[in-house]
């Protein structure tokens, strides 16, 4: 598969063409249209506005009122459209193409159900900060409000879950549309930006300006910290006795990695990532505790209760993470950088907030922290180490003639190729794949945090695969996921796009029926999905025939040592998508667990098991 | 919980009424009352909201109104140091016996009568909403009828207004 990357259109646009990420508004074009300005339709318009923000790939379905753009789409020789099964996956491809490639993702779906398909994909982007941009077709102008065929508000259904969204009317306006809405997705708090279009306006002619002037003037996000603030932030890293580097999905948004990497070797201290930001610091690396959260690490987890300092760098002390707020880090002081002013102080009051872009920030503090050397650490790394050792991550297996499914996702992480980007459902696989799988590089882990979207997985490693085309691309897959969205598999088939798929099929709604073992009695109420072979009942699905279906490879692995075989072979298929069903027990649960609503301080290491702080009063 | 009055410049756009609406909404805020209208630059609405919340969830609400694209400036008027002012039309009921003594309770709150019939009589009268509130226990006791009130309009007492408009209207549009 040749990369789709091709150099711009010769013409009199190309010479002007801006880069994706435009800084300022440009200065305005003559009064009235220049001599030089071609007219065009709006769906020409479109794809020139693409094509000028250095688009290679949009992901979608045509349909009544998009038509006309798909038109010229046709002849783009520099964007290329992959054609998927369902705009949910468009949205979801978008996405992990924006989280793999650091650029915006792009989707188009039709009006009506087209459009109502991508909110799930546009509320997870805002959950995630990941800027896509969504083009949608919309009814004829004057068709608008009368409940025409395939009519629905889009811009009103998902004004709470884009960052931006434009109802264009007028064909003059799409290059100064797509421009705002590519600049606004990307920069600041990166998010998805909904543009809906008439399908009047796609057919109507005017003239097409680029660069366009950026109409903006509230908008203007803060990148650049507040030097007092970074000053204080510092002078208390410099004096705490028990601080935590608290590493969210900012740092990777940034690209702050190097600048965290120098921190935590200057400061010397800990470090946890959060779901959204492993990756971020390097797994192997000795100051690295783990995940925080409802099934952080033993460590992690109580290195942000007991600390006297937390350094939030692009996190939101998300619920999933501090358990009760009222008990959280309670004698923890907060340093909080975001790029987003309401994260700070939102869920919990910051001592020092520091508004602005997480690389730029902790380059600052880099330019300003006096060590004081790292004796007053020796006690609080003490504590920590102890409880590395006696509480690592790890699992039991269940004796049930099934490989356990820890087992399975640890093996394909060690069998990985070097740089291979992940991407997870939502569940206990999702979980298992952020524990026992090492990331030491940012950007290799793409699953749905806030939002829990499960079925991301499939359509955001075609996305991302799409996107990074010399990665391997796994997609760790549950089995009640996977049946959401694998007719994207199809799309893979035939597009090219060989991504791997583990099935880690445990024949249940997983993590649903852990919360029923531990909180509803064993009544197992809906949460088996029968895709296990047992009496006499065949698999429904049968996962490697529905991969053969979808013109993939599709393997099975149901011993312990069948598995590693497998997953080399697996490895060594890139000519096509490869499906492996790893048969697995129902019965194994996420460990340590925090239950919901409660202290962190009543984490689990395993049922039951509460972890023996004994020596919580010395320090 | 207090009451505060939020003065947001907005972009004069087709559906930023909504977006506004719809934040409060979703992020569980209460709307005591709103008010929105053109500004001496067409391109520029003013919105005035009378929330009750409290001091940390006017932080909140303030910062995420910051954050639509469409918001140019917000402003929080503290009541000493502002003019705020509500507008009411109310209907009371009044005949030959009791009109004079309605006419009269009204002209103490400089209200003006805008309609008469033989059994009714209908003010009109600004105000804070302390003053519109004292009005409406005054007329009371004779019948109202129906009553309109607009929500508070405000602004900043002193010589400096509240953003030079001209700073985010592009001279051309």
């Amino acid at each position: 598969m040749s990369t789709p990357v091709k150099a711009p259109k010769p013409g009199p646009q190309a010479a002007k063409a801006q880069p994706a990420r435009p800084k300022a508004p440009k200065p305005a074009p003559p009064l009235g249209a220049p001599a030089a300005a071609p007219v065009l339709t709006g769906a020409q318009a479109v794809v020139r506005a693409l094509e000028a923000l250095e688009v290679e790939a949009v992901f979608g379905i045509p349909g009544g009122a998009i038509l006309p753009a798909y038109d010229p789409l046709l002849d783009s020789e520099q964007v290329r459209h992959v054609l998927v099964r369902h705009e949910q996956g468009a949205g979801h491809a978008a996405q992990g193409y924006a989280l793999a490639t650091g650029k915006v993702g792009v989707c188009m779906a039709t009006s009506g159900p087209g459009a109502t398909n991508l909110v799930t994909p546009l509320a997870d982007a805002h959950m995630d900060s990941v800027p896509i941009v969504a083009i949608t077709g919309q009814v004829a102008s004057s068709a608008i409000g009368t409940d025409a065929f395939q009519e629905a508000d889009i811009c009103g259904i998902t004004m709470p879950i884009t960052k931006h969204s434009y109802l264009v009317t007028d064909a003059e306006d799409i290059p100064r549309v797509f421009a705002e809405a590519f600049h606004v997705a990307s920069s600041g708090r990166p998010g998805p930006v909904l543009v809906d279009i008439p399908k009047d306006i796609l057919n109507a002619k005017a003239p097409f300006v680029w660069p366009p002037k950026m109409d903006l003037p509230g908008y203007r996000p803060t990148t650049q910290p507040h030097g007092k603030q970074i000053r204080e932030a510092a002078a208390l890293i410099a004096e705490a006795k028990k601080p935590v580097l608290y590493v969210g999905g900012g740092v990777v948004k940034s690209g702050a990695h190097a600048e965290l990497l120098e921190l935590a070797e200057l400061t010397g201290a800990p470090v946890v990532t959060t779901l959204m930001a492993r990756g971020a610091f390097p797994d192997s690396h000795p100051q690295h505790l783990g995940m925080p959260g409802m099934h952080g690490t033993v460590p992690a987890v109580h290195a942000l209760q007991k600390s006297d300092l937390l350094v939030a760098l692009g996190a939101r002390f998300d619920d999933r993470v501090t358990g009760k707020l009222a008990s959280f880090a309670p004698e923890a002081k907060v340093v909080h950088v975001d790029i987003d002013p309401a994260e700070i102080g939102k869920n919990r009051e910051a001592d020092v907030p520091i508004v602005g872009d997480c690389k730029a920030a902790i380059a600052a503090m880099l330019e300003v922290y006096a060590d004081p050397g790292k004796e007053r650490l020796k006690t609080w790394w003490e504590t920590l180490d102890d409880l590395r050792g006696r509480y690592p991550l790890g699992y039991t297996d269940i004796d049930d003639g099934l490989p356990a499914p820890q087992f399975v996702i640890e093996r394909l992480g060690a069998l990985a190729p070097e740089d291979t980007i992940w991407t997870t459902g939502v569940g206990q696989h999702q979980m298992w794949a952020s524990q026992f799988i090492d990331y030491e590089k940012p950007g290799t882990f793409l699953n749905s945090g806030g939002l829990g979207t499960m079925g991301f997985a499939v359509p955001a490693a075609m996305g991302a695969k799409l996107g990074r085309m010399d990665r391997t691309v796994w997609a760790v897959d549950g089995d009640g996921c996977f049946q959401m969205t694998n007719q994207e598999l199809a799309t893979c088939a035939i597009e090219g796009i060989p991504i791997k798929v583990a099935v880690i099929n445990n024949g249940n709604l997983g993590m649903v029926r852990q919360w029923q073992t531990l909180f509803y009695d064993k009544r197992y109420s809906n949460t088996n999905l029968s895709t296990h072979h047992s009496e006499g009942s065949p698999r429904v699905p049968d996962f490697v025939k529905l991969a053969e279906a979808l013109g993939c490879v599709g393997l099975r692995a149901e011993t312990v040592d069948e598995v590693d075989d497998i997953i080399k072979q697996a490895n060594s298929i890139n000519d096509r998508p490869v499906v492996v069903d790893f048969t697995v027990g129902p019965d194994a649960m996420v460990w340590p667990m925090v239950p919901a609503g409660v202290s962190n301080d009543e984490i689990l290491y395993a049922r039951d098991v509460r972890p023996n702080f004994d020596d919580e009063g010395e320090i | 919980m207090s009451t505060h009055t939020l003065s947001v410049l907005v972009e004069n756009k087709p559906g930023v009424l909504a977006r506004v609406a719809a934040l409060f909404s979703r992020r569980g805020f209460n709307i005591d009352s709103l008010a929105v209208g053109e500004t001496e630059h067409p391109g520029v609405s003013r919105i005035t909201i009378v929330v009750d919340v409290e001091a940390g969830s006017l932080e909140q609400v303030t910062k995420q109104l910051n954050k639509l694209i469409h918001v140019l400036k917000i402003v929080e008027l503290e009541a000493g140091s502002s003019v705020q002012r509500e507008l009411l039309l109310v209907k009371v009921r009044a005949d030959a016996a009791t009109r004079g003594q309605v006419i009269a309770a009204a002209e103490l709150f400089k209200a003006r009568s805008v309609d008469v019939t033989p059994d009714t009589v209908t003010f009109e009268v600004t105000g804070n909403s302390d003053k519109i509130e004292a009005f409406l226990e005054v007329l009371e006791p004779f019948g109202i009828k129906e009553l309109v009130q607009s929500g508070t309009v405000a602004l900043g007492r002193g010589a400096k207004s509240m953003a030079s408009l001209s700073r985010y209207v592009t001279p051309n549009s």
